[in-house]
């Protein structure tokens, strides 16, 4: 293995820069450091200005998603090591399709609202007294959206996705899944509340299936199944509701 | 006139009062080929709409009698016919490959509690494909 590697990362200051520009750090390669090191290792002893957001270093926070080599990576997951046959040379960038702020910070407002949009939390219709106990879950009832919960809003799934880069209305795929990981809980009865969101040219119809949110996911979550299997119950939804105007059960596929 | 200042200004946030925004190229498309392969496969549906339309046509000439139809065979053997039918057909095998790997991912099956793994819900697919290759295939060249 090399014992250097360059990194050419993306710096932007507001106060100074019109447009990006990248900048080369020539960094110490050790078989074990992420991406993720090496830039705490250039903000450490090379440039303190450098600017990047990460906490947890574990794949939990969701927090050190950036573009390396093109590619949306959790920085922290992202081992030196594979890019050694790569000339030695790894590309840092913010996140595509989102507004930097400075130098690796994207801004998350506009995912912050999308994500709100769509009711991620639990929804009932009736009261029930706290007397009562909670809420019982057979753990096929939960197999049954776990994959879905698993998302940490890392966002990597809006930086792969062209439909978010080419119509900024799109809900986007991470909103989309955690949409269908409540319509999918036994204990939630919100699904209808969430139809006028989803069921929109800007939710689950102005996804065109490229598939590539599921691929770069690092908690293995599948945003574009989730959108497809909602898309085909709003078709069946429509199509019942068609056929049988009264007392059909609008988006209820809970097991 | 105030009230027009205040619209035509950016929408600036509380937090960030510039930002930058990278513009998205008309040709996203072009540089990987995730994304190409993609665009190749929205592109396939028009070479599946071209094979219904010539099927819909030797349809029209099957019905407008043997001179018709004759002539309609003719035209299908210039070059170009053949070109296009052998450009349409490999886009169609692609357009199929691709839709019927998505398929388990749009159509999850759950029996008794669990997940029918991805390859069982594509493999039908395949296997009707099979079959209904075979049968044409039998017609055409008994």
């Amino acid at each position: 293995m090399a014992d250097k590697i360059i990194l050419e990362v993306a710096r932007y200051s507001p106060e100074q820069d019109t447009k990006p520009c990248f900048a080369t750090y020539e960094v110490p390669v050790h078989k074990e450091w992420v991406v993720l090191d090496a830039l705490n290792y250039i903000k450490d002893k090379v440039d303190g200005s450098l600017t990047y957001r990460w906490s947890c270093r574990m794949g939990i926070c969701g927090s050190c998603g950036m573009m390396v080599n093109g590619e949306p990576k959790l920085t922290c997951a992202t081992f030196l090591s594979s890019y050694a046959h790569n000339g030695n040379k790894i590309r840092v960038e913010p996140l595509r399709y989102f507004p930097v702020v400075r130098d690796l910070v994207t801004e998350l407002s506009d995912f912050l609202v999308k994500l709100k949009k769509v009711k991620p939390w639990l929804i009932r219709k009736d009261t029930v007294p706290l007397s009562q106990g909670e809420f019982l879950q057979t753990p096929e009832q939960l197999d049954y959206y776990k994959q879905f919960s698993m998302c940490i809003n890392c966002t990597l799934c809006y930086s792969a996705c062209p439909v978010v880069g080419l119509d900024p209305k799109f809900v986007g795929p991470a909103a989309i899944a955690l949409a269908q990981r409540y319509n999918l809980d036994s204990r939630d009865q919100g699904a209808v509340e969430r139809i006028a969101v989803l069921a929109h040219p800007e939710g689950i119809w102005g996804c065109t299936f490229v598939g590539e949110c599921t691929k770069v996911c690092p908690k293995h979550v599948d945003p574009a199944g989730a959108i497809q299997q909602y898309k085909l119950n709003a078709v069946l939804d429509w199509l019942t509701s068609f056929l049988m105007p009264r007392g059909h059960n609008s988006q209820d596929v809970k097991p | 006139m105030r009230q027009e200042i205040v619209k035509a200004a950016p929408a600036y946030t509380e937090f960030h009062p510039r930002w930058y925004r990278a513009p998205v190229s008309v040709y996203w498309w072009l540089g990987q080929w995730r994304y190409l392969k993609f665009i190749l496969r929205e592109l396939s549906s028009l070479f599946v709409a071209s094979f219904v339309v010539i099927t819909l046509l030797q349809v029209r000439a099957l019905r407008n009698g043997p001179e018709a139809y004759s002539r309609f065979q003719h035209w299908l053997q210039s070059p170009w016919m053949i070109a296009l039918n052998l450009v349409s057909f490999l886009f169609v095998v692609f357009h199929t490959i691709t839709w019927f790997n998505l398929a388990p991912r749009a159509m999850p099956i759950w029996v008794r509690g669990k997940r029918l793994p991805e390859f069982l819900v594509a493999a039908p697919n395949y296997a009707i494909w099979l079959v209904a290759s075979v049968v044409i295939a039998w017609f055409v060249l008994r």
